[in-house]
């Protein structure tokens, strides 16, 4: 079984940590990638720079840029991950734009995933209907889940339609924006994660955009699966090095919360 | 074979909506609407009476004598440079602010490189009394500084891309992450023929009212509606798309698109996307673009402002693709001299991009008879410095 969905099958809260590969340092990637796992995050997404990123905020931006401007490339980050099996067993994704995965060749960018042992892949700009004309059948050859995004305008109508596509986890956004706003949740938010959670969906749902702390992961997360922390990470990656991320971790607290709030 | 956008969204390889989630419900209540939208008789009509009244079109198709005799064959200029505004850039926006309010949007953002754009949406904005936001690279709004002051007059708000390469394609990505965080109020008035599907088409569509006059017009002239030849300057490739329109599927006209080579194709300084793209995904869409191996998108270059976007939109990348199109690129220099010697010649002052199509007649030869209708897309006003600067003119 993937293990994603061996991971969403546990009886907890999930915290999956997004951060840009080749930030702060090129060679940084393994050994963020192993802080977070000696800290205890259920999953890990790691970002695949680029040089363009339309969904993301000023603090993803400025990471890519400068992951970019250290030398990261595709066949960088897969020569720098390639024995991370070896010590690291949690669910690990790619999450990138498209247009690199096109230019390294589709075919190629899975086999080498799954040579790696990547679970699964979240690429925002490849849509729903891009995805099953022609890549479906590659990206299943290899065994990695495609994450779908949703956000408070989709249609219940096309949630069902991504769900039924889906195999493993919606990636839920938690509000018309693109990454790294934090306002905070409102009712809006608490509303619209409940009109979700309704819906009954055959794939959990995860969290991501505007969680940024214990607070917010809290909200996010009394309906949904888990949560995912994007910039709020990428900038205390910034500010206090890899020492920081088992403190950043923990502040998240989350596997000291009490079981109502993560059950 | 079929030119046109086909039902998915798609020219030939080239198109698609390439969109983050976030944008899907509004680029999808863009696609189910703009042609029934377009298709209204009031909208019809409100749009050709703006064009008209307003604009001031039908634009001149203009034989230029002398400029013809120079290079023994006849060519016509189809002046949009005369456009309200001072380039074609307002046949898209009128369109596009119309869609807008027929949308229920009060809320209008654009992206612009020169400023052309940016300065036409302020317009029409102006116009009807809606909010608009022009996103503008950082380095841009430093070369071009009095359309940022135009725009700020025509009571726009110009927010400066800090991004990236802080230059169009900036411009582009920061209005595009505003809809995003926009989704429900906003139109984006995409100033292009690029961008997810519907956009290509629309703009195409509202820009097509050049080829539809030069029709009527050539056949006045020269008795017969179509020219031996098209010719205009492809940056995304808007005016093109607009001349080239209504002849698509004419194989007896010749279609010949003029990219900006900036310093020499292979001089690392460059805007021929034709000649140094690969295909790829920029702004949503799927065409030809400038990139690296690794699929990052570069930054393009030309003199001029307008022609400097490191892709191409869809339909013209299927033309090259297909062969249907002619790809010529013309350096900084061959540009700025055919600029210099049309205002000679003919005493007309045209854009920079503009006068990249004015100069492929130094090496492409006509024969005498051939009828060729060059898109003088814009006027040359906002260049002047650059003009002064290059030939030394203060």
């Amino acid at each position: 079984m993937n293990r994603i969905n061996k991971k969403l099958q546990e009886d907890k809260k999930l915290l999956s940590i997004y951060f840009t590969a080749g930030y702060p340092k090129l060679e940084d990637t393994v050994p963020v990638l192993e802080e977070l796992v000696k800290a205890g995050v259920d999953m890990i997404e790691i970002g695949l720079p680029f040089s363009d990123p339309l969904a993301d905020g000023p603090t993803i931006q400025e990471s890519s840029t400068a992951a970019l401007k250290n030398g990261m490339t595709t066949a960088k980050l897969f020569d720098q991950i390639k024995d991370i099996r070896k010590t690291v067993t949690i669910p690990l994704i790619v999450m990138g734009y498209f247009n690199p995965m096109l230019q390294y060749g589709v075919e190629k960018f899975c086999k080498e995933c799954s040579e790696i042992g990547i679970d699964g892949l979240i690429m925002p700009d490849l849509p729903l209907a891009e995805y099953e004309a022609h890549y479906k059948a590659t990206f299943e050859k290899y065994d990695l889940k495609m994450v779908f995004l949703i956000t408070p305008q989709t249609s219940d109508e096309r949630i069902k339609q991504i769900d039924a596509a889906s195999d493993g986890f919606i990636y839920m956004v938690s509000s018309a924006s693109t990454t790294g706003k934090t306002s905070g949740f409102s009712t809006v938010q608490t509303d619209y994660f409940e009109r979700i959670a309704a819906l009954n969906l055959k794939n959990p749902q995860i969290v991501g955009f505007g969680i940024k702390d214990r607070e917010t992961f809290k909200a996010a997360t009394k309906t949904a699966k888990g949560a995912i922390i994007g910039s709020a990470f990428i900038k205390t990656l910034t500010e206090n090095g890899i020492e920081g991320i088992s403190s950043f971790v923990k502040s998240i607290n989350y596997l000291g919360a009490s079981p109502e709030d993560i059950r | 074979m079929n030119y046109n956008v086909n039902e998915k969204g798609y020219y030939g390889d080239f198109g698609g909506a390439y969109i983050p989630e976030m944008l899907y419900p509004n680029v999808e209540e863009l696609r189910q609407n703009y042609i029934s939208v377009m298709q209204e008789p009031e909208f019809q009509e409100e749009f050709k009476e703006l064009l008209k009244e307003y604009v001031g079109r039908p634009t001149p198709l203009y034989y230029a004598k002398r400029f013809s005799e120079k290079y023994g064959t006849k060519v016509y200029l189809k002046r949009e440079d005369l456009c309200h505004t001072g380039a074609h850039k307002v046949n898209n926006t009128i369109g596009q602010i119309l869609m807008a309010k027929r949308l229920g949007k009060n809320r209008i953002i654009a992206e612009t490189g020169a400023g052309q754009h940016g300065v036409a949406t302020a317009t029409v904005c102006a116009l009807m009394g809606l909010e608009c936001i022009v996103y503008m690279g950082a380095i841009d709004i430093k070369r071009q500084a009095p359309n940022v002051a135009r725009m700020k007059m025509l009571g726009a708000t110009v927010i400066s891309a800090e991004s990236g390469s802080k230059t169009l394609k900036d411009a582009t990505n920061e209005a595009i992450r505003d809809w995003i965080n926009n989704p429900t109020n906003t139109h984006y008035i995409i100033g292009s023929v690029v961008g997810p599907h519907p956009y290509p088409d629309m703009v195409a569509r509202f820009q097509s009212v050049i080829s539809e006059e030069v029709k009527k017009q050539l056949l006045e002239k020269e008795g017969r509606e179509n020219p031996d030849y098209v010719v205009a300057c492809v940056g995304g490739g808007s005016n093109a798309a607009g001349l080239f329109y209504h002849y698509l599927d004419k194989p007896e006209v010749g279609i010949i698109a003029v990219e900006a080579a900036g310093k020499g194709i292979h001089s690392g300084e460059s805007a021929a996307t034709s000649a140094l793209g690969k295909e790829g995904i920029i702004h949503g869409s799927k065409t030809l673009l400038m990139q690296t191996d690794d699929g990052q998108i570069t930054e393009p270059y030309s003199i001029s402002a307008g022609l400097d976007y490191p892709g191409v939109g869809p339909m013209h990348a299927h033309l090259f693709r297909s062969g249907r199109g002619e790809f010529i690129s013309v350096t900084d220099a061959d540009a700025m001299q055919a600029g210099l010697d049309l205002c000679k010649l003919e005493g007309i002052i045209p854009a920079i991009e503009s006068s990249h199509a004015l100069a492929i007649f130094e090496d492409r030869k006509f024969k005498k008879d051939d009828v060729i209708v060059v898109n003088l897309s814009g006027r040359g006003d906002k260049d002047l410095n650059t003009y002064i600067e290059y030939f030394d003119l203060a």
